[in-house]
This record gives C-alpha cells, sequence and structure tokens, in this order.
C-alpha cells in the first residue's frame, strides 16, 4: 500500500475559503442559511465553512450534524454495521436554505441518504451539496454544487481526508493497494 | 487571506461524537446482561441517544429496518414493555406481529417449541419474549434462528429494562463509574434486580440491596455468594441503605406473589422500605428516584417521591422505547451472520 498526500492543510484551507465565496455569491449572502455537516468528516468541515463565512459577512450561519447511518441502502451488505450518532441540527430547517457537507463525494449514495434523512426533519426551500473533495464514480444521478478539489481516481484507490479535529492534521491522501499501478 | 475564526468554547468534537465501533459488538441475542461488556453497553447507550433525536421528531420514524419482522410473544401480562417494544419497531419500519399466550394456540395445547416454530416459519427476525419460566428464552436461542429478546423470564432476567434503566442513570448523572445505587423492595422475585446488578457491576457502579430479610435472596449475602452474582452490598435497614446514595431504586412489590407469607403485611412493609421524603433526605441531594413500574400507588414510593423533582419514572419509560430501538438495531439492522 502506498499513501500520497494530494492535498496539504494550506490547500484545504484555500479550497474552503473558495467554496464559502461560492456559496455566498450563489445564495446572495447568508441569510437563512444553515450548513448541515454529514458526519463524521463533514461535522467539522461545516464548521470551518461557517467561521469562514462569519469572517466575511458578519452573520454566522447555524450549523447542524446529520448522522445518515439509519437511512443507509447498504446496511445489510456491510461487514461492519454503523453506529448510530444523535443528529442534531439546532434549528428547523423548513424554508431555510441547506448546504449539505461532507468530506468526499463517491458514488451518491451517502448524499442519498442524507436526503432523505433531511427530508424526514422538514421542507427545506433547497438543499445545495458542498464537498471537499468529488473523486468520481457515481452510481446515482447525482452532483456536487461546490467542490473542493477534483480528483480522478481508479476504482481501487482510496480517498482519506484527515482533519485536524478529528485525526489531528489537515491533508488528503490517496491510497493505492499494491505498487505502482493506478 | 484573513485567518479562520475560531470558535469560543466549543466543545472537541470528540466529546459531541464519541469514538466506537460496532465491532465491540458480539451478541445475536439478548438473554441478560451477565455476558455483556462494558464496551457493548456504552455502545447501545450511544446508539440510544441518536435514536433519541428520532424520536423527538414530528414524525418518528427512520426506514433502518424496513422489511424485517419483530414478534412479540408474551405468556405473562405487559403494558409497558411490549408497548415500549412495539413502538421501537415501528419506529424503525419494522413489521410488528404481537401474539398473546392467551388468545393463541398456546391454549390449545400447543408446545411452546412448536409455537416458536410456528412464528419462525413465518419469517420472523426477532423474537420479544416474555415468560414465567426462567430461562425460557435461553431454550427459545438455542431452538430457532431468529434473534431473542428476553423481555422478562420469570424471577431470572430483564435485560432491557436494566439497560433503560442505566441509560437513564447516565444520561443524568454523565456517568455510572462510582455511583451508588440502592434497589429496595422484593429483591427475591426481581429479575429487573437480578439484570440491574449485573450491568451496574459492568459499569462499575456500586449496588446495595436492601429489603425486609424474608425477601433478600441468601445467595446475594457475600459469604454465600459463591459467584452466582457480582458483589453486592445487602442491608436491610433502608435507612442505613439510601445513606449517600446517587440513585434509589424501588422494586415493585408483587402483590400477587406475596401469599407465601414472605411479608407480614403491606402496611409493615410501607413504614420501613418505602421511599419517602424523609429517606430520600439521606441520600445524596438531587438522587435519582426510579421504579421499573408499574407503580402499586402509595406503596413502594410515596406519592410527594414519585411526582416529585427527584423522580425520573417517567423518563425510565421514554428513554426504554430509545434503548429498545437500539437493542433491535443491533440485532436485526446489519448483515446476516
Amino acid at each position: 500500500m502506498s499513501e500520497k498526500v494530494i492535498a496539504t492543510a494550506d490547500d484545504i484551507r484555500r479550497a474552503l475559503t473558495r467554496v464559502a465565496h461560492e456559496i455566498l455569491e450563489r445564495n446572495r449572502g447568508a441569510d437563512n442559511l444553515v450548513l448541515v455537516g454529514m458526519l463524521t468528516r463533514g461535522a467539522p468541515l461545516a464548521q470551518r465553512l461557517a467561521d469562514i463565512i462569519a469572517s466575511l459577512e458578519n452573520i454566522r450561519p447555524q450549523v447542524g450534524n446529520l448522522d445518515i447511518g439509519l437511512y443507509r441502502d447498504d446496511l445489510s451488505l456491510r461487514d461492519t454495521q454503523p453506529v448510530i450518532h444523535r443528529t442534531d441540527i439546532p434549528t428547523d430547517i423548513s424554508d431555510k436554505k441547506v448546504i449539505l457537507v461532507d468530506d468526499v463525494l463517491f458514488t451518491g449514495r451517502s448524499i442519498r441518504a442524507a436526503m432523505d434523512a433531511l427530508i424526514d426533519l422538514g421542507r427545506p426551500q433547497l438543499v445545495q451539496l458542498a464537498v471537499l473533495v468529488d473523486r468520481g464514480h457515481r452510481e446515482l444521478p447525482i452532483r456536487a454544487d461546490y467542490i473542493g478539489k477534483n480528483i480522478p481516481t481508479a476504482l481501487s484507490e482510496q480517498i482519506e481526508v484527515r482533519l485536524k479535529e478529528i485525526d489531528g492534521k489537515d491533508e488528503v491522501v490517496i491510497i493505492t493497494e499494491g505498487r505502482g499501478q493506478a | 487571506m484573513r485567518p479562520m475564526v475560531q470558535r469560543e468554547g466549543a466543545p472537541p468534537l470528540s466529546e459531541t461524537i464519541p469514538e466506537i465501533s460496532t465491532s465491540v459488538w458480539k451478541h445475536n441475542h439478548i438473554l441478560d446482561l451477565d455476558d455483556f461488556t462494558r464496551e457493548e453497553i456504552e455502545l447501545i447507550f450511544v446508539i440510544t441517544d441518536g435514536m433519541k433525536e428520532i424520536l423527538s421528531r414530528e414524525i418518528k420514524r427512520a426506514p433502518t429496518l424496513r422489511g424485517k419482522t419483530v414478534v412479540t410473544i408474551f405468556f405473562e401480562p405487559s403494558t409497558r414493555t411490549r408497548a415500549s417494544f412495539e413502538l421501537a419497531a415501528r419506529a424503525l419500519t419494522a413489521d410488528v406481529l404481537n401474539i398473546t399466550a392467551s388468545t393463541s394456540s398456546i391454549v390449545k395445547g400447543e408446545s411452546l417449541l412448536d409455537t416458536l416454530r410456528t412464528i419462525q416459519a413465518l419469517g420472523a427476525d426477532v423474537l420479544v419474549m416474555r415468560h414465567s419460566q426462567s430461562g425460557a428464552p435461553y431454550l427459545a436461542a438455542r431452538q430457532v434462528n431468529m434473534s431473542v429478546v428476553n423481555a422478562g423470564d420469570g424471577a431470572h432476567a430483564h435485560p432491557s429494562q436494566a439497560l433503560l434503566d442505566m441509560y437513564t442513570m447516565r444520561s443524568r448523572l454523565g456517568h455510572l463509574e462510582g455511583r451508588k445505587v440502592v434497589i429496595i423492595g422484593d429483591i427475591l422475585h426481581s429479575r429487573v434486580a437480578r439484570s440491574n446488578i449485573w450491568g451496574l457491576s459492568t459499569m462499575g457502579a456500586e449496588v446495595v440491596v436492601c429489603g425486609p430479610p424474608t425477601l433478600l435472596p441468601l445467595y446475594m449475602n457475600e459469604d454465600r455468594a459463591g459467584g452466582q452474582l457480582p458483589r453486592v452490598t445487602v442491608e436491610s435497614n433502608a435507612d442505613k441503605a439510601v445513606e449517600g446514595a446517587d440513585v434509589v431504586m424501588a422494586l415493585r412489590l408483587q402483590l400477587e406473589r406475596q401469599e407465601k407469607g414472605l411479608l407480614p403485611a403491606v402496611r409493615e412493609y410501607v413504614r420501613y422500605y418505602q421511599i419517602t421524603q424523609e429517606r430520600l433526605a439521606r441520600a445524596k441531594p438531587g438522587a435519582l428516584v426510579m421504579h421499573p413500574g408499574p407503580v402499586n400507588e402509595g406503596i413502594e414510593v410515596s406519592p410527594e417521591v414519585s411526582h416529585g423533582a427527584n423522580s425520573v419514572i417517567e423518563e425510565q419509560v421514554t428513554n426504554g422505547v430509545a434503548v429498545r430501538m437500539a437493542l433491535l438495531y443491533l440485532l436485526a439492522g446489519g448483515k446476516k451472520h
């Protein structure tokens, strides 16, 4: 197994700053925005985006955490069941502009689950998707509205996003099985 | 570029999102808490937190157990346990089938095993079972390939009740390690007490059992214990027992089991063992008062205590549904092994 860093802490910071600007531009400010981070690594990313937005607009959008475990379509296929964590969104999302935030967009199945989970909580005015990394290989008709970094990958490769809040440091790595092949 | 604004006073993520994996979970059945590890119980608590959020919604439902069938079969009367399991299963979108022994073919003489095989043939994934015979759910677990949950067997065990009791303590007290829990009442006939003793000991709490000497089983006495149960303190004086307690748990006086003459008079029991304001004053300030229900009004707990500020009796009922959702999820929510 070989591991290669494809985004450093600085790269991540710049990408998030750009995504925050794009969110504000597209939604004409931060009014009525709610950032919902998908557990686990979407949660700190949503907090960081809210912090950047606060530094630009003098208003910090509300931030929540969403657990999608109960909504997954692969529960009977996975070797280890996901732990269910507490969904915690401090506001009614009805009629809000909800920005779903996740670390990696891959098959799109987690996003499908997240949308089902969100709809069970209320009827947002709109839902947009922000991801730090889009690695391709969609299995559902889903795309992101905001992408930190496009990273074309082979199916055999793994992308790992590491974040200070959870992993002690910020980086994105690509992990290749075996050696020399990608 | 401006530096990122750091949030003041936000808790670290590891506190909001506990780090735990379902790989610690080893159970196909939930029969008693004697073979549960601390990690497994912690896992149940974490998932229960998640399930409570579902129950706080306007529409209390997630699609997790779609297509799964939960069967409850009760050979003894029950209101809250059965209703609680049923609500838990429905909140996870499982199909629920309730069989009441008194209206089923059991009255035609069908044996327990035949009944269980029939339920299995109907395609049940989880069987929730209450029986007056200790050990009946163990027999069921050996004979069928459904997951069996013991919802109370004789005077032996009632694991889901103990788990909801412990979850309620944890959500009020933060942790169970080192907490003093006093269980007062008919310990002899109590499956709730026995399962709580296992679970609480595993979680590092100190357990004191208290009741009239005739209702305190000899095997709980330290000298005679012989490894049947974890070590507990036995105290027949209620005033002494509640001294410095974090939790005072009253058991239901099982009036239907009192014809053996183990208790001279209910009035005497009330006088010496009822949890009153005066007795509770000996416990820690803010000590929790619990009761597994159904409460015999004015016997185990005085009315002003059972409806007072220390009482978490209603919270126990609410938490029960969330705990049972977590159990059903862990048993039936993943890959079939």
